[in-house]
Order: C-alpha cells, then structure tokens, then sequence
C-alpha cells in the first residue's frame, strides 16, 4: 500500500518539523558565538571561533552559582520526591485499604494544578519561618509538586510487576517493607530512572518559584540567574544573553540526549497508560 | 493478571478517568492494609502540606484586602467583583484563552496531520526525527524565551525571512502581532508532546482497521476521522488538556519576553497574580485571580475528561 511518494512526502515532512523544532535552539547556539556587534541571522556562522561571550555570561550571570544551586535543588527534589513516590506508588498499586480511591483522586489534581495559585501563601508561609532566600523554600514545595506525578508513575509500575512475586514473598513470610526492597525494587530501576529524569528536567528548568522565593544573588537558579542576566545585558549584548541561555539549557540536553527514551517514554506512557 | 490489567488500561481515559482502588472488580490486588498509610503518609504530608493547604489558603486570602506587610481587612468578595468589572484583568483572561488557539488546537491539529503523513509511509528512523521534535519540551522556557526574542528581534531572522516581501514588523512591540508571536512559541513548545503522544498512541493502532478502511476506498480526511481519531481518543483527551493548561499558565514564556506588554496586549493571569502579589500590594487581588485561574483550569480538565468518556460510549 505504501507508495514511494507517500514516503517522500513523508520524510520531506518530519524532516521539516525537525528542522523547525530544532532551529530556535541552533540559532541560538550560533549566536552565542557571534561577536556582539554582528548581527546575527539565519544561519550565519561565526567568522572566528571563541567562547569570549561564554566567559562573558558565565561571570556577569554568575552562572558558577547559579548552576550550582540548580544542582543542589533538582538533585534534592528529585532523590526526595522519588523516594516519596515509590512508598505511595507501592502503596496503591499493591494494597487495598480504605479511603484508597479518595485519596488517589486528591493526588491525581496534582497532575494539573497551576501553582500559581500556590505561591502567594508559600511565600508569606515561608516568610514566617524565615525560610525565604533558602534552598528550603525552593525544595520543599517543588517535592509537594512532584508527588503526584511520582504516585501515578510509580503506582503504574507497581500494578504492572506480577503478582505471583509479591504471594510467594509473603508466603515465606516477608513483610511488606522486605518485598518492596527485596523483592520489587530491584526491578524498578527503568521505571525510577524514568521517573527521576523527568522530575529532574521539571525542578531544574522551574523559573516561577525561584523568582519568588529567592532574592539574594547567592542562591539564584539558572534560570532566574538567566532571566536577570538578560533583562540586564539584552539591549547592549545579545550575544552574552545566547551563551548564557545555553549555559542554562545544557546540563539538561546532555541529560536528554542520554536518556531520550526515558524522557518519551514517562511522558508518553505516563500520560496515557492507565 | 496481566490481561486483566491491559483491559483495565484500556478502559481507563485521560488523567481523571483513572481512579485508585475500590472501583468495581478493579480493585488494587491484595488484603486490606493499613500499613499501606505507612507508605502514604510522608509523600501524602509533603503533598498536602505544600499544595492543597496553600491553596486552601489563597481561598482565603481571597477575600481580604491586604497589601502584604499590615493587618489585611476583610473584603468579602470585592476582589471577585472588581475582577468581574475591571477590563485589564478581564482581558487577561481573554489573552489565556486565545493563547489555548496557539497551544492547544493548533499544535494538536498539526500533530495530527504528521501523524497522518507518517502512517501512509513506513518511515525508517523514526527516533531520530521523534528526539529531535521532542527537544523543545525539555528546555527551560526561560531559554525559550531568549532564543524568540532574538528570532522575533526587529533584525532578527524572521524579519529576515520576511523582509524581501515587506512583511517585517516588530513582531512583540505591535500591539496586534504581540500575543500571536508569542502564541506560536507555545505552539512551538507543545507540539513535541503532541507528536510523541500521537505517535505512541499510532502505533498500537493496528494495520487492519487501515486497510478495512482502504478497502471501503475511504479518502485520507475519512480514514482519519473514521479510524485515528477515535483510535486516539485517549491522546486527544490528555494532550489537549495538558496543552490547554499550559496555555492558561504560560507565566514564564510572557515574564520573560513582553512581561504582559505592549500596553497590556499579552497580559495574562498568572502575570497579573505576581505582579498584584508581589509589586503592587494587593495579594487579595492577586489571590482572587489565582482562585478563578485554579476553577478555570480544573473545569477545562474535567470538561475535556468528560468529552473523551462520552465519545467512547457514543
């Protein structure tokens, strides 16, 4: 049934899309090698090849810093909210208890909960227990966040292991805290590295709560150390602001490009599955 | 087991139309457990705590007067009506709407196009093109934003583009072509979730239903509204909700391109909730605002989860 020209048509298309999906980013990328009194186009190449405007970003978007508490928040949120999610996962997709649909349906309005609606109390709340200008303020709510994407996902992978495992264990008489451990999670690495990608990508790339919760320079994100940087630098130095834009976006890429099926793979079977 | 767990999937639609235990037959397997609260209670505490409670709170907040730093006073629901009378805060509403136009129906219509396109054809290498067109969804949209500032710059490359034909224009200074131009960034940024998901969801759609339908002779517009369409039903509903919620929030994207301007033109809830909040002093106001944009947003996702169940049983 297929015709060549159907496949022509075909590759021509996706290779379009491609092509337009990927050209902000590599023009972007270019631009960042441009001197800042070029103006920069299409798909100019720079003449000379130098990371000056990179030097340029790095210091005057204190980027050092503000890559640094990225790390320290994504990495904390994510070990945390991973954690957090394979007790609840387990929970719903392995026992029967009451109230379980109830509670089940609150986390799921998690799944698409604007929290702007959230940050205003947070930050008074915050505010209150001096918690303000802290990665505290940024961890512990974007771990509220992550819950109910984990408990769906995580619940997923736990229906989804044979049941037969979990009788047999019980039958030579392990708890329920050995089977998850013993048992389970050595099963789940896919499904937790999935999950981790995911909620890393998430906190790492969060703009909303940095801007604010955070107001000493010192503890800035990427993203907000980007945001400042460019309202700053936009007019004088596009250059700067496009190698300080990809100083933000690369520790994530280089994770997408490692794991790109965990990333399609949570969010395609994540949406959709169940 | 594991086909009675397929069949349950499959019944199962979009984000709400999954539920935990105590339905019917599909209950969560096992004896009744409570040391199951056991595993629930950290994650549950962490939840409530950092995002029903504040919620709850903003309700509250809601209906004070309070520019944040003395003793509020209570306001009833004056917030509500200035909301309902004043025209900036009105029109906000309206931008988020007209921006689901951009993230919503358009990326999805494309998505499905190229899904069409790609069914016809056995294409090989379809990861290569699926990881590139995903790519948008995992960059910051704060990089985002800087990379269309530039594409959209009065010199930039689209005025490049566009200059022979004498259609360069200030694409985010105008006051008609500013919320548009940003409307095709959010198209730009959900249409690598709408093709993935459609893709996915093509892919388990078996080859027979294709060829039955090409037997009956169906054109390609029939074969997708005879067969992909329903056959998707299940991707339609969450990516047209997930992209419709992007599309109402969309803070980031305008903060750090227009923040709201020129003259207002793409001023937005979630814009107006920091800006109230946090530089004007009325956090009843900005309270009030993200109250409405919160029921807005969970009414769109339990109208669309609505829509998708009832198209199943039609």
């Amino acid at each position: 049934m297929t015709t060549r020209r159907d496949q022509y048509t075909a590759y021509i298309v996706l290779g379009l899309f491609s092509f337009l999906a990927v050209y902000p980013v590599i023009g972007i990328v270019l631009l960042a090698f441009h001197d800042k009194g070029d103006n920069v186009t299409g798909f100019a190449l720079p003449t000379t090849f130098s990371f000056a405007t990179f030097e340029k970003a790095w210091v005057g978007g204190n980027f050092a810093s503000g890559l640094w508490s990225s790390f320290v928040v994504a990495m904390s949120v994510t070990v945390a909210s991973v954690v957090l999610s394979i007790g609840t996962g387990y929970a719903f997709g392995t026992m029967r208890f009451p109230g379980a649909s109830l509670i089940f349906g609150v986390i799921l309005l998690g799944l698409i909960f604007p929290y702007e609606a959230t940050v205003i109390p947070l930050y008074y709340t915050f505010q209150q227990f001096n918690l303000l200008n802290t990665y505290w303020a940024l961890i512990l709510p974007q771990i509220g966040l992550s819950i109910a994407f984990g408990t769906f996902w995580m619940r997923a992978f736990f229906r989804s292991t044979p049941r037969s495992l979990i009788e047999a264990a019980r039958v030579d008489g392990a708890s329920s805290w050995t089977i998850l451990v013993r048992v389970l999670l050595p099963q789940a690495k896919p499904a937790v590295l999935t999950l981790s990608a995911l909620i890393f990508m998430y906190t790492w790339n969060e703009f909303l709560l940095a801007l604010v919760m955070i107001q000493d320079p010192s503890l800035t994100t990427a993203p907000l150390g980007l945001s400042f940087f460019a309202t700053a630098t936009r007019a004088g130095d596009p250059t700067a602001v496009a190698a300080a834009a990809v100083i933000v976006a690369l520790p994530v890429v280089i994770v997408y490009v490692f794991l790109q099926r965990h990333f399609i793979r949570g969010v395609t079977s994540g949406a959709v599955k169940e | 087991m594991s086909s009675s767990v397929t069949s349950e999937t499959r019944r199962r639609r979009g984000i709400f139309g999954s539920r935990g235990g105590g339905r019917r037959r599909d209950r969560a397997p096992g004896e009744p457990r409570y040391v199951a609260f056991l595993f629930l209670l950290p994650a549950l505490a962490f939840y409530l705590i950092f995002t029903m409670l504040p919620l709850l709170h903003t309700v509250w907040l809601s209906f004070f007067e309070w520019d944040g730093l003395s003793l509020g006073t209570w306001a009833g629901l004056d917030n509500y009506r200035e909301i309902l009378n004043d025209e900036d805060i009105r029109g906000a509403f309206i931008h988020s709407i007209e921006l689901i136009l951009y993230y919503s129906v358009i990326a999805v219509v494309v998505a499905l196009l190229l899904i069409m396109v790609i069914q016809r054809a056995k294409v090989r290498g379809l990861t290569f093109f699926r990881t590139l067109i995903f790519l948008p969804q995992t960059i910051a949209v704060v990089v985002v934003a800087q990379a269309f500032v530039w594409i959209y710059a009065p010199k930039g490359p689209l005025n490049t583009l566009l200059e022979p034909f004498g259609l360069n224009r200030t694409w985010l200074g105008e006051f008609s072509t500013a919320l548009p131009a940003l409307g095709f960034v959010g198209s730009w940024m959900t249409f690598g979730l709408a093709f993935v998901l459609f893709l996915a969801g093509m892919q388990r759609i078996p080859q027979s239903l294709y060829d039955a339908a090409r037997v009956d002779g169906a054109t390609l517009w029939q074969e997708m509204r005879v067969v992909t369409i329903p056959q998707l039903r299940n991707e339609l509903a969450v990516v047209i909700t997930l992209t419709t919620i992007t599309a109402l929030r969309s803070f980031d994207l305008i903060y750090n391109t227009t923040s709201g301007g020129p003259g207002g033109e793409t001023r937005v809830p979630s814009v107006l909730i920091v800006l109230n909040a946090f530089t004007y002093g009325k956090v009843g106001m900005a309270s009030a605002i993200a109250v409405v944009l919160t029921i807005i947003i969970f009414a769109v996702a339990i109208l669309i989860t609505r829509i998708g169940d009832r198209s199943e049983h039609a």
